[in-house]
C-alpha cells in the first residue's frame, strides 16, 4: 500500500471521531490527534481499535502511546504489516 | 476477586452509591442489585406531582454496578490501591419508569477493556424482571485514582 493510500484510509477511520468543530479536511499529514485535532483519549481508543480492524494488525500499549500523529500511525501500521 | 471486595473498593459514599450487592462477577460481566431509596431530597423535585427515578440516576446506577464493578474486578491484579474509571460516553433507552423503593437488577456484558478502555452494554430490570433500561456506557481508566 502507498502512502497516500495509508493517510486515505486514516483520514476515513478518523473523521467520524472527530468534533463538531473540527473538519475532516483539517486533517494533515502530521496532524497531533489530541492537540490538533482535539479528539478526547476516549475515542482515540476508538480509531487505534479500528484501525487494528481495517489493518488486520494488533496493536500494543507502546503502539497506543507512540500513535501521536497521522505520520506516527502510518509508521506503525506499515511496521507492523511488514513483520 | 471477591464480589463484597469489589463493594469496599468502589469510590462512591452517600448519597450518590447505587449497588447494594453483586451477585456475580467475571471476565466478562458483572451482576447486582440496588433498592432506591424510599425517600430522597432528589425526588422532591423529580418530578413535584410524583417522584420517580431520574433516568440520569438508572443510567448512573447502571455504570457504578455494571461499569466500575466490572472496571474493578477487570483490574484487580493491577494491585491498584485505588480503581477510577471516568465515564466518557453513554447511549441508554428507558423503557419504563422506576418508583422510590423499587428493587432493579444490573447486568453487564465486556465489549471491549483495551488501552484504558471500558466498553459494555447493560441492561436494568426491575423486581418483576421487566426491563427498564438498556445501553452501551464507556470508561476510561483513570491512572492517578482520584487525585
Amino acid at each position: 500500500m502507498t502512502e497516500p493510500q495509508y493517510y486515505q484510509k486514516l483520514k476515513t477511520i478518523v473523521s467520524p471521531y472527530l468534533p463538531d468543530d473540527v473538519s475532516v479536511d483539517e486533517i494533515g499529514i502530521d496532524s497531533h490527534f489530541l492537540n490538533e485535532l482535539n479528539i478526547n483519549s476516549a475515542n482515540l481508543v476508538d480509531i487505534v481499535l479500528d484501525v487494528e480492524d481495517e489493518f488486520d494488525i494488533v496493536l500494543e500499549n507502546d503502539d497506543m502511546e507512540a500513535m501521536q500523529t497521522v505520520r506516527d500511525a502510518m509508521a506503525i501500521i506499515e511496521r507492523k504489516r511488514s513483520s | 476477586m471477591d464480589t463484597s471486595e469489589i463493594i469496599k473498593r468502589l469510590p462512591y459514599g452517600e448519597p450518590f452509591v447505587f449497588v447494594d450487592s453483586l451477585l456475580e462477577a467475571s471476565e466478562e460481566g458483572v451482576t447486582g442489585h440496588y433498592t432506591f431509596r424510599k425517600q430522597s431530597v432528589i425526588y422532591e423535585g423529580h418530578f413535584k406531582k410524583k417522584a420517580v427515578i431520574p433516568g440520569v440516576l438508572l443510567t448512573e446506577c447502571c455504570a457504578q454496578i455494571g461499569l466500575v464493578c466490572l472496571g474493578i474486578f477487570l483490574t484487580a491484579k493491577e494491585d491498584a490501591r485505588e480503581t477510577a474509571f471516568a465515564l466518557s460516553s453513554s447511549e441508554m433507552e428507558y423503557l419504563i419508569h422506576v418508583l422510590p423503593g423499587e428493587q432493579v437488577k444490573v447486568r453487564s456484558e465486556k465489549i471491549y477493556f483495551r488501552f484504558g478502555k471500558l466498553k459494555c452494554k447493560v441492561w436494568m430490570w426491575n423486581a418483576e424482571d421487566k426491563l427498564v433500561c438498556k445501553g452501551v456506557l464507556a470508561g476510561m481508566q483513570l491512572k492517578r485514582g482520584y487525585e
